[in-house]
């Protein structure tokens, strides 16, 4: 099976930079990269006027499934990366049952492996049950080919525990991942501790809260030489904590979402329970730091914490709705739009944060185009722009902070193994 | 009377929305209604036919009771709806019990929650206007419009007044749609507590003067007004003892020779009794802690008169 | 609103109002229990200056008091306006009192109905009279004056207002016709 890519703005990745050329794919590799190709055997494409970036790598989604399908399931999730531009998407494991043993994450990957879609990798949990007390079975569940671990969605609170599991795993080439909260300053907070938690007469969630989690895992990394990787920083001091560490020569990396690049607290001033998550949306200073992080390469990647709930759930009273967003058919569009289109922030680099940095921490060959590379792409017209709405949303939920907004940056298609696994 | 008010049809979830004019309407308003209500006869027609529902998923006896008598006093029906305790359990449907009474032709809600931002989600449900008896910590507008009105008819303005409110003003509703409602009104407004009851950053969110010491907060007031500390602030280590925070925050003889002649004491009930306030100055002169309740009626009686008596403007959604 | 013709003049009006008081002062003897109410608006300066009247030609003084009626329409529900409430100012218990409710135009009835029930929530009176400058008809209710100013039979696209210079620049009644 041959396709050829006519006339795309391709980004190069051994020259980081866009050129318009053809690329010729063979089954699920890039054969070939260059001016007027032509293979009479290959199915030609048309990507005239389109940007072609390596398939998007998400690494931090919640696809909840085993456990709570009604939210999302593996393959309504994966349909939704596709629309948003993935190839390849991680997803987390506080499923039901939760993925800290073997055949739990044999059911994922078996049900995504029959899909021929977007290809789904597995963080198995860095604690049985996610509890945070018993180390879970790691070695097995990299036999069974987990990624990464990690407890996201909880904190591992004891730090004899929190240290064991990162000494534990340094065994293991893979990153331990790690959710920052620390539950006696977090508490029963809702909102960012602050300026919108006294105005909604809410509990607070204190910046201090992650911050004081980033420092001990720091040191403990530091400690131990292993890979820890932040989930979702939002605080400034969070990220000159990473920043100096980074420095320091420890082996740390960090990720941010888009919801906390573009949005702050001041979008819960309503009581929009899309607005609510964890970490909570900050202010206009941590929105600044995260995007100068993301700048100076402080922050390694950007991941959407895809985060489903229900329309049922979300409509609930504010204290009583669950925490949490969706985000994989807003991420690209959506930061393209504000971060990109406006100047801030350069097209090249936001791809290398979502496609070849994060492959980097997971450690997969993908995210570049290059001739020999896997054939997972993204084609997309930045011209083109749509209403975010409900009814564009593939994922069965539809809890986005960003409904309503519109997008310029549409995807067209999205290859994964030199397949077309969506087409707008 | 202000022109171009009309509070008919209007949602109150708190006083944000509301400008001075239309405030100034409501402290007019109520002082009609307080006249009514100090005669022999003090039932009116003015809302005949129409049916007001008190959705009560918190115990508050007082605020149902002032509610449900001013919807009385004005002639309507009243629905008492009340879920106190159950309010967080699981499968209560907030939306099924507003479609049911809807269903029963209710005009307006009057809803008291424990969780902040419920009025407005009650108003998804409902077309009908919906008002806020206290929703969690966030606001409690007629408890600050009865406070607010207080002062207004012991002074005759809020414009230029200096206004202290002293206590638990982290967990306050009270607090919150005070600061609101008076600065609106053109008082300067000095919070007082310990830091650990302080919510973060409220100079800037509400434009008010934080203050620690309660001699300083109080020299230079018109008003002052207590707040209620729950006594499980101290388990929740928010401050070290009763004793310790009486002496400190406490309305007592000493801190009422440090205020202005004619200072106002004002509590919004029910008091604990010598911890945030003393008995010598609950009961002073200068207290209109007691007619705080009947302008609380008042003030109910006015808003009622006032969203529900007229034809309701077609609202925007 | 187009304006018709002047229907009272100045020198007429102060003649009616001297002519009722007068008729008061005959139908009632005795003024001690004689309290005269003006519904609000037009109604209280009215009710002061028909008092005053009295007070001259009989050398008597006499308590005047304010009816605002809003609180007992029966049509709030299809005014499209915030109905505006006035303080109703009866210093005084009306109790066995015998009361006269003084108005500008007599109209439909309903404004009278609304204000005998007003009054009555406040006590009971020994009994109520009702004075009107003008009674144009169009009754929808049993109700009828017992001190008329002037009748004027009027269609209901008319519109009849009275000008007093408590309030206004000029003192006439006037009657004008709404463009439909
Ligand atoms: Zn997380």
């Amino acid at each position: 099976m041959k396709k050829l890519l006519k006339n795309g703005n391709v980004f190069v990745s051994k020259n980081k930079k866009f050129e318009i050329c053809d690329i010729l794919l063979e089954d699920d590799k890039i054969k070939e990269i260059g001016k007027e190709l032509s293979d009479s055997e290959a199915e030609t494409i048309d990507c005239n006027g389109y940007h072609i970036l390596p398939g998007l790598i998400d690494m931090h989604v919640h696809l909840r499934d085993p456990g709570y399908t009604a939210k999302e399931d593996i393959i309504s999730g994966a349909k939704a990366a596709a629309k948003g531009g993935f190839s390849s998407i991680c997803c987390m494991p506080n499923t039901n049952p939760v993925l800290d043993n073997t055949s739990a994450i044999n059911y994922v990957t078996r049900k995504a492996g029959d899909l021929d879609k977007t290809r789904i990798f597995v963080i198995g949990a860095m604690s049985k049950g996610l509890e945070g007390k018993e180390i879970a079975n790691i070695g097995s569940m990299v036999n069974a080919g987990v990624i990464g671990i990690s407890d996201d969605g909880n904190c591992i609170q004891n730090t004899k525990v929190a240290l064991n599991v990162v000494r534990y795993a340094s065994t293991y080439d893979l990153p331990i991942i790690v959710h920052a909260e620390d539950y006696t300053l977090s508490g029963e907070g809702q909102v960012n501790y602050g300026k919108m938690s006294t105005k909604l007469g809410v509990k607070g969630i204190p910046s201090l809260s992650e911050e004081i989690i980033v420092s001990r895992e720091i040191m403990l990394a530091n400690v131990t030489n292993s890979h820890i990787h932040f989930s979702h920083v939002s605080t400034h001091r969070a990220v000159e904590l990473i920043r100096r560490a980074k420095a320091d020569g420890v082996n740390i990396t960090a990720e941010v979402t888009p919801h906390h690049l573009l949005l702050t607290e001041e979008e819960c001033a309503e009581f929009d329970t899309n607005k609510k998550m964890k970490p909570p949306l900050r202010t206009e200073k941590d929105r600044q730091a995260l995007i100068s992080g993301l700048q100076d390469g402080t922050i390694d990647v950007i991941a959407t914490d895809h985060a489903p709930h229900t329309d049922y759930e979300k409509e609930l009273e504010f204290l009583k709705a669950p925490f949490g967003v969706i985000g994989l058919e807003s991420a690209f569009p959506a930061l393209y739009t504000n971060l990109v289109k406006n100047g801030e922030f350069q097209l090249e680099e936001l791809v290398a944060k979502m496609s070849e940095n994060p492959a980097q921490i997971i450690k997969q060959d993908l995210g570049l185009i290059a001739e020999g590379k896997t054939a997972d792409l993204a084609v997309v017209n930045l011209d083109e722009s749509f209403l975010f709405s409900e009814n564009y949303i593939a994922s069965k939920s539809h809890n986005s902070p960003f409904l309503g907004k519109t997008f310029f940056g549409k995807p067209k298609f999205t290859l994964c193994k030199g397949k077309i696994i969506w087409q707008d | 009377m202000a022109k171009n008010v009309n509070l008919v049809g209007r949602n109150l979830y708190d006083l944000d929305t509301y400008s001075s004019a239309e405030i100034e309407t409501i402290f007019e308003t109520t002082q009609v209604m307080k006249s009514i209500i100090k005669r022999d006869y003090k039932k009116i027609p003015t809302l005949r036919g129409k049916t007001v529902c008190t959705l009560f998923f918190e115990d508050s006896t007082r605020t149902r009771i002032s509610f449900e008598l001013a919807a009385k006093r004005l002639s309507a029906d009243v629905i008492s709806f009340t879920k106190a305790g159950s309010s967080l359990k699981k499968g209560e449907s907030l939306q099924d019990t507003v479609y049911t009474l809807d269903a029963m032709g209710v005009d307006l809600y009057v809803i008291r929650h424990g969780c902040p931002g419920t009025p407005a989600l009650v108003h998804k449900y409902s077309d009908k206007p919906v008002l806020n008896a206290g929703d969690g910590k966030h606001a409690h507008p007629t408890q600050a419009l009865l406070d607010m009105f207080s002062i207004w008819e012991k002074k005759g303005t809020l414009d230029g007044l200096k206004i202290t409110i002293v206590g638990d003003i982290l967990h306050s509703r009270v607090a919150r749609s005070n600061c609101i409602g008076m600065k609106k009104m053109g008082a300067e407004v000095t919070v007082c507590a310990p830091r650990t009851l302080m919510p973060p950053k409220i100079e800037k969110v509400y434009g008010v003067k934080a203050e620690y010491d309660l001699y300083k907060a109080v020299q230079e007031a018109d008003a002052v007004m207590a707040l209620r500390i729950q006594m499980e602030r101290q388990s929740e280590g928010l401050f070290p003892s009763l004793g310790e925070y009486s002496q400190k925050y406490g309305l007592n003889k000493n801190v009422l020779e440090q205020t202005k002649d004619d200072v106002l004491i004002m509590h919004p009930g029910p008091m604990n009794r010598g911890i945030e306030i003393f008995p010598e100055v609950a009961d002073s002169e200068h207290s209109v802690i007691i007619e705080q309740v009947t302008n609380g009626l008042a003030v109910r009686m006015a808003l009622l008169f006032l969203i529900l008596g007229g034809k309701a403007a077609k609202e925007v959604k | 609103m187009k304006f018709k013709r002047r229907i009272i003049d100045k020198i007429e009006l102060d003649r009616i109002l001297k002519r009722m008081a007068n008729e008061v002062i005959e139908r009632n003897k005795d003024y001690e229990d004689l309290y005269i109410v003006g519904i609000h608006t037009r109604g209280v300066p009215l009710a002061k200056r028909v008092a005053s009247y009295i007070e001259e030609f009989e050398d008597v003084e006499l308590q005047v008091g304010a009816l605002d009626v809003t609180l007992y329409r029966d049509d709030l529900n299809n005014i499209e306006h915030q109905p505006k409430i006035k303080d109703s100012i009866l210093r005084f218990d009306i109790e066995g009192k015998k009361i006269l409710l003084v108005d500008d135009v007599l109209n439909t009835g309903r404004t009278v109905r609304a204000a005998l029930n007003a009054l009555i929530d406040y006590g009971r009176p020994r009994s109520i009279q009702l004075m009107v400058v003008v009674d144009r008809g169009n009754r929808e209710l049993p109700i009828q004056a017992d001190y008329v100013g002037k009748k004027v039979p009027t269609s209901h696209n008319e519109v009849i207002r009275l000008y007093l210079s408590d309030y206004d620049e000029k003192e006439e009644v006037d009657i004008f016709e709404t463009e439909k």
